[in-house]
């Protein structure tokens, strides 16, 4: 795609403002940014901006996903910053005189001959802006500091920081929904009483089927109405949610099954034969798991009869529009939608169903803008889950003890919850308010994701070298939860499958499990990933159990190395001592927000493996706040080291989702390692470590 | 009605229904909107506000039980020597992802060091406790703990 540098680049009152379609979550991409536009421009950093990501105005780039902001966005504007400079230099040349050569840049100016004094770079910029973008500008790659503060950390930590939440704009209406107790549950009638007393107050209350909500000028207020409507409501549950036991539900007999080869699926290739006699089998679970936002998801809407206006933390907002567009049978142009913060999401949280309540809502109170926030019930109970899953494997080994052959099949559900417009009105049916409405449409039935890497089969084929492999996914379209787009999507998983199933063979055969690895991998990156590991931990003792894992996320990103020392205390309970990380992501852009990315990473997982699993009965979803549902807390933390490997010479690769899966893995073979318990379900309770032990 | 608050210092007249909890009207009524709405059940941390000094929770109380108490939000701990000093710590260890946890975490930590200077790695953990970080930010939050109380 030809781009001008102006799709990326914009000059206003002497700063550099910086185009995207990559919204910041928390990654810090906005600072990555303004690194690379600062490392091709040498503009110091109070000179460049990151425009707001708008469908009215931001270049469409998806859905902020899969840890490919820094590769997809970062690389676009490397590319049209190095194409502006290639023009300044020349401008400069040209006005004063030397060849660009002789031209040198600092601190956001030219300096060379022929001009008395440096002239600022974006005062040459003019037409350089209308410039087509060449790839092969050359590029700098080199900053004047190392240390880049986070954008945004000082208003964050003053209470400055807006959050969509935060938003407030005359005659706005607060807004809060009446959930039905589960997705199959429809609404017979509310009490009138409550309703009309609800309306005299001078509440508005919309309904649209089962669809309902209440809004007002004062949030508590609203707040409250919401809870007296919802003791109002009169629900048919229908058949109310499968019991079964979902473990069960994920089988291959259950499922649409493909061979992968080469990490994508492929319908004309025949399901190869399970392996005859593996010398090694196990089966490896993980039960649904939430995004679990700390703030519940929220939008600001505003109709006025022929434009609809939607703030959101949506990762998706081109994706989103059409979506909404779709369902309300309008042309997308009447549709802008601009994102603003939310809280850390890791997926496909309640954002994008939030966004479209408040449209409903607004639509329904014309020229009057709605603020709806979810209710932690709301997202803990309605946002579309990481989907459960399992990972069979089973392999052989040659008589030197190398794996010879190897196979996995990954069973799960769908993670492409996501409200992307498509034939039979997808994008509406994804939608979960559209399942409630007069007219209701949805759910949309799980599709096969064949891209490489995509889905269930992200991470399914392990980097090591083994000759003979052997590749299925499996996805079960009809689970009782709604599920989409979860950090690592299938990697988390399949690695924490995979690296446990290492971990079960080495010790079988008596191997040390980072050395099996090693003596598997050719990658030198690889190995000198795990050779730093190895050094970093001769340094220090194993205290307890510990386990180590490795991974490369889609095989082709950041290379991610952990170990893990744990202790089970008198309770059967975890305690995380510590943990070190070795990364390689290419070259280093935003070294401490590479850090945070693998850290945070790290945490997220670690919670996964600690706490983390959705539970339901028949009359709904279990898991409905932070008691019912827990994550971990400050008191699981353990000391965690991280330790980078700069390749200046190799492209810089996404790293948000590369540390899950390893972690899981490292966890679950550092509690094998403490006690003998080869954990093959997530997450690792209490109660979980002494059912397994009274199994044994 | 009326209530009287104070709040940073100054003294605050309040129309909001007493039985409110006290983050609405920080936010609604009085445009305070740095204390942050994470649950409304007293369990993660977000709607944190220091109360004659002690950490507390605004999610669930009532308005009216915060009358003749000394509230500081976030918006005013830059006012005092403490909490400008956690803020500053937490600026230089970067201990935040998204920052919604930030407000409250702000408000602990300046609640914590203001009664024990100089906490140890586990007491600080213990103390944050009731604070949830969804993004990871923890390991960096404990370090802005460290640089804060070293600065005193």
């Amino acid at each position: 795609m030809t781009e001008r540098v102006s799709d990326r680049l914009r000059i206003r009152e002497g700063k550099l403002l910086i185009r995207t379609g990559k919204v910041d979550i928390g990654q810090r991409i906005s600072t990555a940014l303004a690194i690379i536009a600062h490392e091709e421009l040498t503009l110091p950093f109070d000179r460049i901006e990151v425009l707001p990501v708008t469908t009215a105005d931001s270049p469409d780039e998806g859905v902020t996903s899969g840890s490919n902001s820094i590769e997809q966005s970062g690389g676009a504007l490397r590319a049209a910053a190095a194409t502006l400079r290639g023009h300044v230099l020349s401008e400069a040349a040209a006005r004063y005189g030397g060849t660009p050569g002789d031209w040198s840049l600092a601190e956001g100016m030219l300096i060379g001959p022929g001009a008395n004094r440096p002239v600022p770079v974006l005062d040459l910029a003019g037409t350089g802006l209308e410039l087509t973008v060449t790839d092969d500008a050359p590029t700098r790659y080199r900053r004047d500091t190392d240390v880049v503060p986070m954008l945004g950390i000082a208003q964050m930590v003053t209470g400055e920081h807006r959050f969509v939440h935060d938003y407030e704009v005359p005659d706005m209406l607060h807004a809060r929904i009446i959930r039905p107790p589960h997705a199959h549950a429809r609404l017979r009638g509310i009490d009138i009483s409550t309703s009309e007393k609800i309306e005299d107050e001078g509440l508005f209350i919309h309904r649209d089927g089962s669809f309902l909500a209440v809004a007002g000028p004062a949030e508590w207020p609203v707040v409250r109405a919401a809870q007296r409507l919802a003791n109002a409501c009169d629900w048919d549950p229908g058949e109310g949610l499968p019991e079964d036991d979902i473990f069960e539900r994920l089988t291959p007999d259950r499922a649409i099954r493909l061979a992968v080869k080469n990490g994508i699926p492929d319908k004309d290739i025949a399901i190869p034969p399970p392996l005859e006699s593996p010398d090694f089998a196990a089966r490896y679970e993980r039960p649904f798991t939430m995004h679990g936002a700390l703030a519940p998801s929220a939008a600001l809407a505003s109709w006025d009869g022929r434009r609809l206006e939607i703030v959101t933390h949506s990762q998706g907002i081109h994706v989103l529009r059409d979506a909404v567009a779709e369902s309300l049978g309008l042309d997308s142009r009447n549709v802008v939608l601009t994102h603003a913060p939310g809280s850390g999401c890791y997926g496909h949280n309640g954002a994008d169903d939030a966004a479209f309540e408040a449209a409903l809502i607004a639509i329904s109170i014309p020229c009057t803008p709605v603020l709806l926030k979810w209710s932690r019930e709301d997202e803990h109970a309605w946002e579309p889950y990481g989907t459960a899953g399992a990972v069979e494997l089973a392999a052989r080994v040659d008589q030197d003890g190398r794996l010879a052959s190897f196979s996995a099949e990954a069973i799960g559900g769908t993670f492409r919850g996501r409200p992307r417009a498509g034939k039979d009105r997808t994008g509406a049916r994804k939608l979960i308010a559209n399942q409630f409405r007069k007219k209701p449409e949805g759910p949309a039935p799980a599709v096969p994701n064949m891209n490489p890497q995509g889905g269930l089969q992200r991470n399914l084929d392990p980097v090591y070298d083994i000759p003979e492999t052997r590749y299925v996914k499996n996805l079960v379209p009809d689970l009782p939860l709604r599920t989409s787009a979860l950090r690592c999507l299938g990697a988390a998983l399949n690695v924490f499958a995979i690296e446990g199933f290492i971990d079960e063979i080495a010790h079988a055969r008596g191997s040390e499990p980072l050395r099996f690895r090693k003596a598997h991998l050719g990658d030198p990156r690889a190995l000198a990933v795990l050779d730093r590991l190895e050094e970093l931990l001769g340094d220090r003792p194993a205290s307890g159990g510990r386990g180590i894992a490795y991974g490369q996320y889609k095989n082709s990103m950041t290379r991610v190395a952990i170990a893990v020392d744990l202790d089970l205390d008198e309770t059967a309970r975890i305690r995380l001592r510590n943990a070190t990380i070795v990364a390689d992501a290419g070259r280093i852009i935003d070294r401490d927000g590479l850090t945070a990315q693998l850290q945070g990473g790290f945490l997220q997982a670690a919670s996964w493996a600690l706490h983390e699993a959705v539970t339901w009965d028949r009359d709904g979803v279990a898991s409905r706040d932070w008691d019912s549902y827990p994550v971990l807390r400050f008191e699981d933390v353990p000391d965690i080291d991280v330790s980078l490997i700069d390749r200046p010479d190799d492209p810089s690769a996404g790293a948000g989702e590369a540390a899950p899966g390893p972690t899981l893995a490292a966890i679950g073979n550092a509690v094998f390692d403490a006690c003998g318990l080869r954990m093959r379900r997530l997450p690792f309770r209490p109660d979980d470590l002494r059912a397994a032990a009274l199994a044994q | 009605m009326t209530l009287t608050l104070k709040i940073n210092g100054e003294q605050r007249e309040v129309t909001s229904d007493p039985e409110t909890p006290l983050v609405y009207v920080l936010r609604d009524e009085l445009k305070l909107k740095g204390t942050r709405l994470g649950c409304g059940l007293e369990q993660c941390g977000t709607c944190a506000v220091l109360v004659d000094g002690e950490p507390t929770l605004s999610c669930v109380s009532p308005v009216a039980s915060f009358e003749g108490k000394e509230i500081t939000t976030i918006e005013g701990l830059a006012a005092t020597e403490v909490g400008a000093r956690v803020q500053a710590a937490f600026v230089e260890a970067t201990a935040a992802q998204c920052g919604y946890c930030t407000s409250g975490l702000v408000v602990a930590v300046t609640g914590l060091l203001a009664r024990n200077p100089d906490p140890d790695r586990e007491t600080a953990k213990r103390e944050l406790t009731p604070h949830l970080c969804r993004c990871g930010s923890h390991p960096r939050v404990l370090r802005a703990v460290e640089i804060a109380s070293r600065r005193a």
